[in-house]
């Protein structure tokens, strides 16, 4: 009989670090880590080299010194006796801004548009698809540079509004009850006040007006109570089986407080008004933010169109048909069958929308906006020459921001992911 | 029984079928189920009706009123105002018929404008075995050799660095070819090792004896005559050229079970997907010379191209790491059943299916980038979209022509990307195997 033994004991060989899969995986890694450790010591060893031999060095202290130069935006007090780091932080402000307005106007014209492609309209589907195909093929830099050209070349000079003492009209008339004038170098728009103002705290930050505080923290308290209505409602269905009328008491809940404060706080609007060459009043929002603005929202629009049609594509008609086989209602199938759904594939590819959205806002470069690239990337780079810190600290900006989102959309993955056993 | 004899009539033929109603034939049935099926429809299409009017009545004058034949815009607008009656508007593609070569070729000499199209034409000639399966084979030859031949004709000088990197692969080819029979560990790294060392140390001795014992050279061509779509189609052909092997080891690396790599190629991905393509182009213009020995200076198209590579290369290695997840478990457990190393399964099995499924997210990648390449204004080069026009508009003849170059451009943009995003649904169509 032969009896099972063991492979000879021979110890350990160096040529197992390569044909012993075991070690092999081992030594790949090591090799690789080494590999990529001599190239950034190489990259680093190359930067010092360099940064001495330009007699540079390498610290962020010039963050500290005066800027000395004037942002046309901005949405936190800043003059140009401040520091580089506060132009650096209004240009970061300005960059969500636009981002932020960008994603919100592109999310309802990307579903209007989305919806409106899968529609049984044969004329409405093929214009949808005209425009998701021509703004999807086209650089965005291109929108964004048609915008700044409609704007600045086609629109009339503020002058254009003056209304003629003789005939008591102007050559161009304001838009939406003259409360928006489009002009060849800003568009005036109405500017929210408060009669019965509550005032502002001053921070190092900036200022916090009371007023928007006071509204804000309304509107959260009234969500929360709308949210406790429904959950009671939930409660006294599951119990009983009745579901109490909730519409009018959501409504109250929703709107009464907000309207009591607003008219306490004596809210009202301000329409821009002509005095002299340009406008007062309201609000003149640089014609540089909205061709950047538009020329994302149209870009953008076309990509979240597609997203949304995709999404509902996605979910099967077997499941539109069975809500339907249990009784639901249109409406409510949409809300309870097919949406949950959709979003589920939605969501993700719409904030790496987002994602890119933002980034393009560095677009502003064409159009002159002070975003993150045209303050510390841009004014005070070249102010400064230092080139190395400037673009380093202003990509991990960059960076953070976009891992921030993401971190936070694998949050929100995770918690509709499909729960499976 | 005879009683049926007395039936006062009985119909022999069929009747003919009726017409339908008017209101459920023809045109008429279109209308109502395609336009007018509900009011809110019929609301729709009276809109979209409006729409297509207004764009019509705004665009369709403009074009009607094209001047091709002019010295300057103040000239249009004279012959626009002399035929049209003052205050039409007009196109004024005059522009176009003189600086239509600065848009195509930038300021690339005139006399060798052949070199650029001939590289065009290879292009075609060497991407097309590649894109449709049904040429021969031997074809793929030719696009092995394409992108060093496109090189030397596209900056001209002389042939022999272009011949000696080529000889470098021949080097690395051969030693794996004959050093696999003595071990395949030592044919990869000799296949490696070998071209560097050749490139290092051998090629400039070799360069200098040739060159004057033959000198084989074309005249020279500067990076900053570059310009338009031959900047824009160089940059993007050579970074999708380059960013698809790239993307692959990337997402290959990205899904390995090693830490270490994995981690590496998680890094570099995020970090190059966090950041705007526009700071990586400031990189190359503004950093890459502090990152290199001192006094390295190279050309820019070439640092924008890497910068570009990476950026490309960080995006497809997402879209094929989620066409690798995307395969069933069981692919990659047969493979490991059927006894195949991690090389030969993920090239027989892993990677052709994994990449047939990436193929839309692949193109759209490369659409997107090919879009991205007008950035590159920003950082002083020529681009089509705004560098060119913005240097016509510099010419006092031309001062104020926005929407002419703007149509132009976009034009030639539309067509190429529409194609290539028609292209990659002709692929999904014919690789679908429905086995799902």
């Amino acid at each position: 009989m032969t009896s099972a033994s063991d492979a000879p004991e021979q110890g350990f060989r160096l040529s197992q670090l390569i044909y012993d899969t075991r070690y092999r995986s081992l030594t790949i890694q090591v090799v690789t880590f080494i590999l990529v450790m001599a190239g950034v010591a190489w990259l680093v060893d190359n930067t010092i080299q360099n940064l001495n031999q330009l007699g540079k060095d390498f610290n962020f202290g010039f963050l500290s010194n005066r800027a000395g130069y004037d942002i046309g935006q901005q949405l936190i007090p800043y003059t140009n006796d401040n520091t580089h780091a506060r132009a650096m932080l209004v240009g970061l402000l300005n960059t969500l801004w636009v981002s932020v307005l960008g994603c919100a106007a592109a999310t309802v014209l990307g579903i209007i548009i989305g919806v409106l492609r899968l529609s049984h309209n044969w004329l409405v589907a093929r214009l949808m698809t005209s425009y998701v195909e021509m703004f999807r093929n086209i650089p965005v830099l291109l929108w964004i540079l048609v915008c700044i050209a409609l704007l600045s070349e086609v629109t009339p000079s503020p002058n254009a509004y003056k209304i003629n003492p003789e005939t008591g009209e102007s050559a161009v008339s304001m838009l939406l009850f003259d409360s928006v004038a489009v002009t060849n170098r800003y568009t005036a728009i109405p500017a929210i006040e408060f009669t019965n103002s509550l005032g502002t705290i001053d921070t190092a930050f900036a200022p916090i007006s009371l007023n928007f505080l006071l509204i804000a923290v309304v509107l959260i308290v009234s969500i929360w109570g709308n949210r406790r209505l429904k959950a009671h409602a939930h409660k006294v269905q599951n119990e009983t089986g009745v579901r109490p009328v909730t519409w009018w008491k959501s409504l109250l809940i929703l709107f009464g407080p907000l309207l009591v404060v607003l008219v306490a706080l004596g809210f009202h609007l301000v329409s821009p008004t002509l005095k002299g060459f340009n406008f007062t009043g309201g609000n003149n929002v640089s014609n540089a933010f909205v061709a950047l603005w538009l020329g994302l929202t149209l870009y953008t629009a076309a990509f979240i169109a597609e997203i949304v049609r995709a999404g509902i594509l996605a979910i099967s008609k077997g499941q539109s048909e069975a809500a339907y086989a249990l009784g639901l209602r249109p409406n409510r199938t949409m809300k309870l069958v097919i949406l949950p759904q959709a979003l589920r594939v939605i969501i993700p590819p719409l904030i790496s929308q987002y994602l890119n959205l933002t980034k393009n806002s560095s677009l502003a470069i064409a159009v002159g906006y002070m975003d993150l690239r045209g303050t510390l990337g841009g004014v005070t780079l070249n102010q400064t020459g230092r080139e190395l810190e400037a673009i380093l600290l202003m990509m991990l900006i960059y960076l953070a921001i976009s891992l921030t989102i993401s971190g936070l959309m694998n949050v929100y993955n995770k918690s509709v992911k499909l729960k499976e056993r | 029984m005879s009683t049926s004899q007395t039936a006062a009539f009985v119909r022999k033929d069929m009747l003919p079928p009726q017409d339908p109603p008017t209101s459920q034939a023809g045109l008429v049935k279109w209308l109502r189920e395609n336009l007018f099926a509900s009011w809110f429809n019929a609301i729709l299409t009276l809109s979209s009706v409006f729409v297509i009017y207004l764009l019509v009545t705004h665009f369709y004058p403009w074009f009607r009123h094209s001047v091709w034949n002019a010295n300057s815009l103040a000239e249009c607008r004279t012959i626009i105002a002399a035929n049209w009656g003052e205050g039409a508007s007009g196109a004024c593609w005059a522009m176009l018929r003189e600086r239509w070569h600065q848009f195509i070729f930038g300021f690339y000499p005139p006399e060798l404008y052949w070199r650029p199209i001939a590289v065009f034409l290879g292009l075609l000639l060497a991407v097309a075995p590649v894109l449709f399966t049904q040429l021969p084979r031997q074809m793929l030859l030719f696009s092995l050799a394409y992108p060093l031949l496109a090189i030397w004709l596209l900056w001209g000088g002389s042939a022999w660095p272009v011949i000696m990197i080529a000889a470098g692969f021949g080097i690395g080819f051969l030693a794996l070819r004959f050093l696999d029979e003595v071990s395949s560990i030592l044919a990869i790294v000799a296949a490696i090792v070998a071209p560097i060392l050749f490139w290092l140390f051998a090629v400039g001795p070799l360069d200098d004896v040739l060159s004057k014992a033959i000198p084989l050279a074309i005249e020279p061509v500067a990076s900053d005559r570059f310009g338009g779509f031959l900047l824009a189609i160089t940059i993007g052909a050579g970074g999708i050229a380059l960013s698809l092997p790239l993307g692959i080891i990337l997402a290959l690396g990205r899904q390995s079970n090693m830490f270490l790599i994995k981690s590496c190629s998680v890094m570099f991905i995020e970090f190059i997907r966090g950041v705007p393509l526009i700071t990586l182009l400031f990189v190359a213009s503004l950093l890459l010379n502090y990152f290199l020995p001192p006094g390295t200076n190279f050309d820019i198209i070439l640092r924008v191209m890497i910068l570009v590579t990476m950026f490309a290369a960080a995006y497809i290695a997402e879209v094929i790491r989620g066409g690798l997840a995307a395969l069933p478990r069981g692919q990659y457990e047969a493979a490991d059943a059927l006894g195949l190393d991690y090389w030969k399964a993920q090239r027989l099995i892993i990677l052709p299916q994994a990449l047939k499924i990436s193929i839309p997210g692949i193109v759209s990648t490369f659409i997107g980038m090919f879009k991205d390449t007008t950035l590159v204004t920003f950082v002083g080069l020529f681009d089509p979209l705004k560098g060119i026009p913005d240097f016509i508009r510099a010419d006092f003849n031309w001062k104020g022509i926005y929407w002419e170059p703007f149509v132009f451009v976009g034009a030639i943009f539309f067509i190429l990307n529409f194609s290539m995003s028609r292209y990659a649904m002709y692929l999904e169509r014919k690789l679908k195997r429905d086995h799902r």
